[in-house]
């Protein structure tokens, strides 16, 4: 067909990397079911093996990479990615914090429970998130990430700016959405007020502690006592954008800001 | 003619690759290599509490978490000798026509359709035919509308538990969903038309179907496993016929029935179940071409594409009777006892299997998921497949050789707890 685009300015290319995952934060892009053809649109995705057999070689605009690295092939593969790509945006806890196996870091090994033959396995003991090997530019929290925060990061790349993803805790968007605490109204345990936001507080919407499926918010860790805090760089070209003090309290004359007098 | 490589299959879930080796013009083996990184979740899931798993076993895979949740539940409940009422069986079954919807139409439009109308994705038959791909997507939003309305989000659902529910949904928000239902519906219909116009290559196999099957039911969350070849068993019993293996060229588990290859997913359900379907949809899947069975992996798009008709309207038929269960889930203590789940995931029969202390902890875990099932079917299919083709090009052997593991719309994620294509000839000789 006829380049649609010819003599226009060429569009951004995105490329969509998996490493250890279950594929539902890449899924979120193609769940953007209103938006995504207007994504295609506006960028040209140039390699998304899970939606397309088409791959546009490097470098690329962007790269969303999901997924944690849990084997030596990973862990070079990503090193690759990184240097061809402009910008590199992790979508979801494994690739933001290691993911659900990440278990096997504190555990001995594995293979051997789940394989007969373990040495047909390469894999390394340990799952890591992908900001313990290659820098990265942003990343984007949540098992599976939320569509509307996937949206909002690829929007702001497009139009240069940062984009606008809070790190408050689930709290305030649970008393901004007016629900009932359910730990202090029905003692459940909640894990909200450590665990970043931007699920939109579902768990206790439905009677449920919050169980933390968006890692933890800045400031806290989870790592258990003992275990040294893994070096993480996460810096460059896009800062994450930080939660300023006076977006979440409204007006600094206001003496008592409801979200506040109930964290 | 050399040999065939595809080290990284496009348009399924995971990563995999597909190999045919090719000696003096005769094709001798094909291999799907599936080098997903292994997760150790049955390994992760011991010493944890009997609770979690519905949770923990989600994250094998963001296409079908609610088929892993619903097979764990049904697997527990069963470890602690109890079984949800009635209410609850139908809200589970509702949330899992939305995970039906939104996988069929993910597959037949941004997945499978292109190999037959020759683009390269979803994406690039939409520039062609928008009209067409917005329907899919439009169906693909009402199926994930559903399962947010019954499980708080689509992918990883929060509110199921052990037992049942979180909250029962309320009716009005259910009742919001019988219009964008309904329009999906009607697209499903159009959805099998347009399948059923596409060519299909002469494939047909003999194969052994294995599904679950209810004595009123098209199966979804429930059922004995029964196959064409007289196997007729209750998930207790599965383990006394199917067998796990490991090979080199795999990081997911090989299965076989008695000995024997078999097939589960869309085409094995259909074919052991199509009577159990509506009537108007056993006469849609006639208009499309279908018999009572479908042996041409090819043809599974249309099979799907009947399935999808099919959940959409049973999803409006349990809306319409949908009662809130109260209280929303039953209370479960666990006993120290070994429980079996079977649930049809979209891909096929997904078996769970845990053994809990009297203390609520999980002992023991066994998970197979259907695409490791598949395997060797799809190898055994391939290789056959490829051999009277080795006179096409190489391009355009391995795009068909790479549709022809799409119809078993493999979720590798899954089988590893994906695919690439390899068409490697050795030379004679060799």
């Amino acid at each position: 067909m006829a380049d649609e685009n010819a003599g226009r300015p060429p569009r951004p290319t995105l490329a969509v990397w998996k490493f250890s995952s279950c594929d539902g934060c890449q899924l979120t892009l193609l769940n953007c079911e209103d938006e995504l053809l207007s994504i295609a649109g506006a960028i040209q995705i140039a390699s998304f093996p899970e939606a397309s057999r088409q791959v546009m070689p490097g470098p690329y605009d962007v790269s969303l990479v999901e997924g944690s690295i849990t084997t030596p092939a990973d862990a070079e593969r990503i090193r690759e990615v990184r240097a061809a790509s402009r910008y590199l945006v992790t979508i979801g806890a494994c690739a933001t914090a290691g993911g659900v196996q990440a278990l096997r870091n504190f555990s001995e090994d594995l293979a051997p429970v789940v394989y007969a033959r373990p040495e047909y396995i390469d894999s390394l003991r340990t799952s890591t998130p992908i900001a313990e090997h290659v820098p990265v530019d942003f990343e984007l929290h949540g098992c599976p990430i939320d569509r509307r925060q996937l949206l909002e990061v690829i929007g702001a790349l497009l139009a240069g700016r940062r984009p606008k993803i809070g790190n408050h805790s689930v709290c305030m968007e649970c008393k901004r959405a007016g629900r009932v605490c359910v730990m202090v109204a029905h003692g459940t345990p909640c894990k909200g007020p450590v665990t970043q936001a931007g699920c939109g507080a579902l768990c206790p919407s439905v009677g449920r502690g919050c169980y933390g499926c968006f890692g933890p918010a800045p400031g806290w860790t989870f790592l258990p006592f003992g275990t040294a805090e893994p070096a993480r760089t996460v810096l460059t070209l896009v800062e994450p954008a930080r939660a300023k003090p006076a977006q979440a309290r409204p007006a600094q004359t206001d003496p008592a800001p409801r979200e506040a007098s109930q964290e | 003619m050399t040999d065939i490589s595809v080290p990284a299959l496009a348009r399924v879930e995971g990563e995999g690759g597909l190999e045919i080796l090719v000696r003096d013009g005769q094709v001798t083996e094909a291999r799907l290599d599936i080098y997903e990184p292994p997760r150790f979740f049955e390994a992760l899931l011991r010493g944890r509490r009997y609770t979690e798993p519905p949770d923990i076993t989600a994250r094998i895979c963001g296409i079908c978490p609610v088929a892993y949740q619903m097979s764990a539940c049904q697997a527990i409940e069963d470890a602690c000798g109890v079984t949800p009422p009635e209410p609850v069986q139908m809200l589970r079954r509702l949330l899992y026509c939305g995970e039906w919807i939104e996988s069929h139409a993910l597959h037949i439009y941004l997945l499978h359709a292109p190999d037959f109308l020759g683009y390269e994705s979803g994406i690039h038959l939409a520039r062609d035919h928008p009209d067409i791909v917005h329907r899919g997507l439009r169906i693909k939003k009402a199926g994930n509308l559903l399962m947010e309305a019954v499980g708080g989000r689509s992918v990883h659902p929060v509110n199921v538990r052990v037992g049942g529910f979180y909250r029962a949904p309320d009716p009005a928000d259910l009742t919001a969903l019988i219009a964008p239902l309904e329009q999906a519906r009607q697209d499903a219909e159009a959805t099998v038309s347009w399948v059923a116009s596409f060519d299909f290559p002469d494939f047909d196999r003999d194969y052994e179907f294995m599904s679950l099957r209810h004595p009123a039911e098209y199966p979804i969350t429930q059922g004995r496993i029964v196959s064409t070849g007289g196997l007729d068993i209750t998930p207790a019993e599965y383990d006394d016929h199917f067998t796990e293996s490991q090979v080199p060229h795999s990081t997911a588990l090989h299965s076989t029935l008695d000995g024997r290859i078999y097939l589960t997913g869309p085409m094995a359900r259909y074919s052991l179940n199509s009577g159990r379907l509506p009537g108007y949809i056993q006469e849609a899947a006639r208009s499309a071409g279908l018999g009572p069975t479908c042996t041409n992996p090819f043809r599974s798009i249309i099979v799907r594409a009947v399935e999808l008709l099919f959940a959409c309207d049973e999803a409006v038929r349990l809306i319409r009777s949908y009662q809130p269960p109260s209280p929303p889930a039953i209370d479960v203590q666990p006993r120290g006892e070994t429980g079996y789940g079977c649930t049809e995931a979209p891909r096929g029969l997904l078996y769970h299997r845990y053994t809990i202390t009297e203390d609520g902890a999980v002992a023991d875990a066994k998970i197979v998921p259907p695409t490791s099932q598949n395997q060797k079917v799809i190898e055994a299919d391939l290789k056959d497949f490829a051999a009277p083709r080795l006179n096409l090009s190489h391009e355009r052997l391995t795009w068909e050789c790479e549709q022809a593991v799409r119809n078993y719309d493999p979720c590798i994620s899954c089988a590893t707890h994906f695919l690439d294509v390899r068409l490697t000839p050795i030379q004679g000789g060799e």
